[in-house]
């Protein structure tokens, strides 16, 4: 049950090494020159390659990352999960670094990855991984201070996260409660999925060690504690993330969300909602087929919110055979665009009132001959928007209370936006229609 | 982070001319500090790119006594890559880590022990016992936990060593440790050194340990709270009550963000349900882990590809689990398709009569994708739930009639492929389908479907009115066919005959006479001689063997033997959950004990893909009659243990005639010749003789189809001749591979 592993790679996507870690020196790095032929080969026989396999008793797991891939080797029955997402940990961390991760950042540090890719792991298993911390005693610059560093008590200590002494001037606490919505509705405009994935998250900037304690309108709690909310409703959480910071057995005795956060910007919670919600945007298509020669779209989106909201950046995309020419829109709002290279049409309503209704014409001709082999592609229309101030699930946060030793005060600021998550509605088939519509 | 933003390292890999490791040397050696500093660089960068600089060795050593910190890591970076070249060397730097070890700086006194201890030569090791005995005891924590995995590297090397010099005791005294870090890495290290010693003696987690982890549990970073779960649950809970604390203080780690610790507690609370006999409680924690597991589908793909292998197995042993969520796992039209494919999986498995619906509606529209291999995968799954659910058969047989009308080819013949197996299920159900399918004879030209249905053809000849013209048509290019159409058109003719001998005594005798004087496979050649002996001998007996009952066919969901479950289980989250098999069936280790063999080939039973099939027809054509020579098993193996990947193994056994590509058609034969070996000698026409190859093959064959088996994958058509009834051919299957079955006996008798 080991779950180290013996060594880490950086590849290009022609499988060139880049930098590479050796933590154990039981498997010969040479290793490395099979997985990519490995990767092809498992792609040629129409096998989506899995991003785990093994070979000649060596297990190879990877992701993609940009241009590249981030690989690990071991031979042991090591924990795939911790692997993976140290992995994707590795390409975050050196994100932060370096703003972008990819070919040249690396070539540029590679001094500083060797050195992070030495204190993020230790013979194979996880260490410190806190960007933030890291950059405390990893730096490039510190070498040209005459004091040498030395490790941040937090890398041990119980809060790893984060570091003594911090001092702000202003002390405030923005929150920022996202949710994101999940939809997959079919043609037949059955929803076959709807979540709601919210996030808190939080940018601090406040003095020494605070300790902070947040209130929600949760329902689980309000019904354990026997209070009922004094003001409007109390939500039911699905599923409940934290951030490593948050006491998780205190929540799991009273639901009590308490923690010392990390300095600067982090998602404190990440909850999961099933409830059926009307869709906030709802969009109808009727695809009319003239023949071959041509195609219509009349397509109908409904904001199903409150009248008082309204979305922004509104953006439905429409997939559009890839072979369609001489498009021709009319729109009752809002402008249309046809992105060929991406076989869509984007329609783009920059404020979308609560409870309006929009419609929208578009017109393709089409090559009068066709490919018939060419399996007819199906892309879902996905929609990208944004309601401020308005959360799905009705989430509202009571109180931050914030507590530290040298008592000041300091000030908490809310904010609410709810937005797209994966929001896919199905592609009805089209019709085959006879007569000609005016355009 | 404006700090980092370019140290123009471009200068140090582009650098290529001639002679550089002479002005490396030169400049190693200078008086210059930066100069010194900038040729280590060089050093390192050329390293990275993979240039053998370890002709530098004695000139970068000398820049290890430094106040640079940087210049300290390069060359200590240096001395981790070349140490093992130049052994002797090493010697030079030991002076200088000894001292590092004693450094005012905690940090170094850190790098030096972690340095030290990933040199893997035995001259450091003399050295490096003094120095770690003092940083396991040093005041820094950060040293403290650095030297805990020291201990896991020196016990990597010499055992006997970390023993003597009694670091194991001073590791289980740091799992009392005050610093959380210290702790988990203390927990790491043994668990790991526990794994490889000899007397497993060296972390028993005992009460005392356990009581100490789960203090630590609140504290410990991520990765750190990963390592604690996995030992944890090596501790083997005195009763009920006891378990269910330990899940009660494990339970809140499933609201972690990391989905590693998540899994990690739910694999500790997995296996102490083993221990709980209150069912409510059972129940609870089974109503706690819902949640978290669908939430793991929020994460990257590769996190998701994991935790949706595990999902599947999680499935499996508790079905209970999961039952109202079957949307969630519903497939994006932009997941990747190594996602797709396991969502599917888990759909089929959350089929039930409730919502096979809505499962059906996906299915069909997944049916219209353009990625072939996911279409036949929808396509596939739709037979599954038809024959998993009686009551939605008529309607999976429906959307399977309108794909069939796409006209589609490949979604065709999959289509076909699975009909054959609807058939199977539920004989004589859906007959007025079958001219539908008729329709489509000319669009196949895959072996698999073709021989599907040539297989419905012959098994409903009476009810087919122009059977014998269809078979006909499909007899014009017999010779050309793959032999798996050709043994399928064999037996589809046989059973024309037996059903109506008016119409086509000259096609079945034509064809028998073609197949034993032109065809060179034995496969084929072999039945057509077995057929023609049983028709020309006994016609009675003929029709008892062709024409018997077929053993029913089921698609079940939980497909891994109770033991391998157990052990999977045990393995949540690790690579064996994501292959499906026991860590030692990819860990390297070759040499298998039985058991290990039969649990493997067990597992492989339920591997979607068909390498079963390929693995047991491919061995005997490639060693032919001279298989005893090889290890037919062996070569099982190898092929079984890459098939969760089975692109990527390359088959040691390379078979000579036309790579059979279709289900597990010999298997029928290996049924009639188990004992061949001790009948041989009066083998009619050379048949026993080629057949004694299968004789030794069918061992891991039949023992793998004691699994209940996917419909479709291993052995589709069941008996295909026929050989051996029913109750006896299951009987025969949960044998081991040595016993002889009494139906093979009785079959024998008729030569």
């Amino acid at each position: 049950m080991a779950s180290a592993v013996s060594a880490i790679f950086i590849l290009d996507l022609k499988g060139k090494v880049l930098i590479s870690r050796n933590y154990r020196g039981d498997i010969p790095m040479s290793a490395v020159e099979k997985f990519l032929p490995l990767v092809l080969e498992a792609e040629e026989d129409s096998q989506a390659p899995a991003p785990c396999f093994t070979d000649d008793g060596i297990n190879y797991l990877y992701i993609r990352h940009n241009n590249l891939f981030l690989l690990a080797i071991t031979r042991k029955n090591s924990n795939a999960t911790t692997v993976m997402l140290f992995l994707h940990t590795i390409a975050e961390v050196l994100t932060e670094y370096f703003k972008e991760l990819e070919e040249e950042s690396i070539r540029d540090n590679f001094v500083i990855i060797y050195e992070l890719l030495d204190e993020m792991m230790d013979f194979g298993y996880p260490q410190t991984t806190e960007s933030k911390i890291l950059q405390e005693y990893i730096t490039q610059d510190a070498y040209k201070l005459e004091v040498q560093v030395r490790p941040p008590m937090a890398v041990t200590n119980a809060v790893s996260w984060r570091s003594e002494g911090i001092r702000y001037r202003k002390n405030e606490v923005f929150l920022d409660v996202v949710e994101s919505v999940n939809l997959l509705v079919n043609a037949n405009g059955n929803v076959l999925r709807s979540e709601i994935l919210g996030a808190v998250k939080m940018k601090v900037f406040l003095s020494g060690m605070p300790e902070l304690r947040l209130g929600l309108n949760d329902k689980v709690m309000f019904e354990s504690t026997g209070r009922s909310p004094t003001k409007g409703k109390s939500i039911e959480m699905e599923d409940v993330k934290f951030h490593q910071c948050v006491r998780l057995s205190k929540f799991e005795n009273d639901r009590t969300i308490s923690f010392i956060p990390p300095d600067g910007e982090f998602d404190l919670m990440t909850y999961r909602l099933n409830t059926q919600v009307k869709p906030l945007i709802w969009v109808e298509a009727l695809v009319e087929n003239y023949t071959g020669s041509r195609v219509e779209y009349l397509i109908r989106a409904k904001a199903q919110f409150k009248r008082r909201s309204s979305a922004n950046n509104v953006e439905i995309h429409i997939p559009v055979p890839e072979d369609a020419d001489t498009p021709k829109f009319r729109s009752g709002i809002g402008s249309v665009q046809y992105v060929p290279e991406k076989a869509c049409v984007i329609w783009k309503i920059k404020q979308f009132q609560g409870g309006k209704e929009f419609s929208m014409r578009a017109h393709f001709g089409l090559p009068s001959v066709k490919n018939l082999e060419d399996a007819d592609k199906r892309p879902p229309m996905s929609i990208k928007f944004e309601i401020p101030y308005f959360t799905t699930s009705g989430i509202q946060v009571r109180y931050l209370k914030i507590q530290e030793r040298s008592g000041y005060a300091a000030l908490p600021w809310v904010r609410y936006i709810t937005q797209n998550g994966d929001y896919q509605m199905r592609m009805p088939d089209s019709i085959k229609a006879s007569k000609m519509a005016p355009i | 982070m404006a700090d980092f933003i370019k140290q123009n390292a471009h200068r140090f890999f582009a650098n290529n001319k001639k002679g550089e490791n002479a002005e490396l040397l030169a400049d190693l050696n200078s008086e210059y500090r930066d100069r010194r500093k900038d040729a280590v660089k060089r050093v390192i960068a050329n390293m990275t790119v993979g240039k053998d600089v370890s002709s530098l060795f004695p000139q970068v050593v000398k820049n290890m006594q430094t106040e640079d910190l940087e210049m300290k890591k390069l060359v200590y970076l240096y001395l981790m890559n070349y140490a093992k070249s130049n052994p002797d060397l090493v010697i030079l730097a030991v002076n200088t880590f000894v001292k590092d070890t004693d450094h005012v700086n905690p940090l170094i006194r850190a790098l030096a022990i972690r340095t030290m201890g990933c040199i893997r030569v035995d001259k450091i090791l003399d050295h490096l016992c003094e120095p770690l005995r003092k940083c396991l005891q040093d005041d820094n924590p950060y040293v403290r936990k650095t030297a805990a995995i020291c201990v896991a590297k020196l016990w990597d090397l010499d055992q006997e060593r970390a023993l003597e010099n009694g670091f194991v005791t001073t590791l289980q005294d740091l799992v009392s440790d005050s610093n959380p870090m210290v702790v988990s890495n203390a927990v790491t290290a043994l668990a790991e050194m526990q794994e490889s010693s000899a007397t497993k003696d060296v972390f028993v987690v005992n009460v005392a340990f356990m009581n100490k982890m789960l203090a630590a549990l609140n504290e410990c970073t991520e990765w750190g709270q990963i390592a604690i779960l996995t030992s944890l649950a090596e501790y083997k809970p005195l009763d009920s009550k006891e378990a269910e604390n330990i899940c009660e203080r494990v339970i809140p780690r499933l609201q972690h963000a990391n989905g590693s610790v998540v899994l990690s507690a739910i694999r500790v609370i997995m296996m102490f349900m083993r221990h709980i006999k209150s069912d409510d409680f059972v129940k609870g924690l089974v109503k706690k882990m819902s949640p978290p597991l669908v939430s793991l589908l929020a994460s990257a793909p590769e996190v998701q590809y994991v935790s949706l292998r595990n999902i599947n197995l999680i499935l499996q042993k508790r079905p209970d689990i999961l039952q109202n969520d079957v949307r969630v796992f519903f497939c994006k039209y932009n997941d990747p398709p190594y996602v797709k494919r396991e969502k599917l999986e888990i759909m089929i498995k959350l089929c039930n009569e409730k919502n096979i619906e809505q499962i059906l509606s996906e299915l069909k529209e997944y049916a219209s994708e353009v990625d072939v291999d996911f279409v036949r995968k929808a396509v596939h799954a739709i037979g599954r739930c038809a024959i998993m659910i009686d009551e939605a058969s008529e309607r999976c047989v429906n959307v399977l009639l309108d794909l069939i009308n796409t006209k589609v080819n490949y979604v065709v013949q999959e289509a076909i492929i699975v009909i054959k197996d609807i058939f199977r299920k539920y004989p004589k159900r859906y007959e007025a389908i079958i001219p539908t399918l008729c329709q489509n004879l000319d669009s196949l030209d895959e072996p698999e479907a073709k021989g599907s249905l040539i297989w419905i053809i012959g098994e409903y000849a009476e009810r087919i009115e122009n059977a014998d013209e269809l078979i006909e048509n499909f007899l014009e290019t017999f010779l050309e066919e793959n032999s798996q159409v050709q043994l399928q058109l064999l037996t589809a003719t046989v059973k024309l005959f037996l059903k109506k001998p008016s119409q086509s005594q000259e096609i079945v005798h034509r064809v028998l006479q073609t197949a034993t004087q032109e065809i060179d496979n034995p496969d084929t050649r072999d039945r057509a001689y077995v057929y023609w002996r049983l028709l020309s001998t006994d016609p009675q007996a003929a029709k008892a063997v062709v024409l018997s009952e077929k053993p029913p066919i089921s698609v079940e969901t939980s497909t891994i033997s109770p033991g391998l479950m157990d052990e999977l289980i045990n393995n949540i989250s690790t690579l064996a959950s994501v292959y499906h098999k026991p860590p030692k069936a990819f860990m390297g280790n070759r040499a298998f004990s039985a058991d290990a063999v039969k649990k493997a080939a067990a597992a492989d039973a339920r591997d979607e893909e068909q390498n079963m099939g390929d693995a047991a027809l491919e061995s005997p054509t490639a060693t032919g009659g001279a298989a005893a020579a090889k290890n037919p098993i062996a070569d099982l193996l190898d092929l079984d243990f890459g098939s969760s990947e089975p692109a990527l193994t390359s088959p040691p056994v390379s078979s000579s005639s036309q790579k059979p590509s279709g289900p597990n058609y010999s298997a029928d034969l290996f049924d009639f010749s188990s004992d061949v070996p001790s009948s041989s000698g009066n083998g009619a026409m050379g048949v026993m003789g080629s057949m004694s190859g299968f004789g030794i093959t069918m061992a891991p064959t039949t023992s793998s189809t004691a699994a209940p088996a996917p419909a479709g994958n291993n052995d589709p058509f069941g008996d295909l001749g026929g050989f051996g009834q029913p109750a006896q051919q299951q009987q025969q299957q949960q044998k081991p591979a040595t016993s002889q079955s009494s139906a093979t006996n009785d079959l024998l008798g008729l030569f």
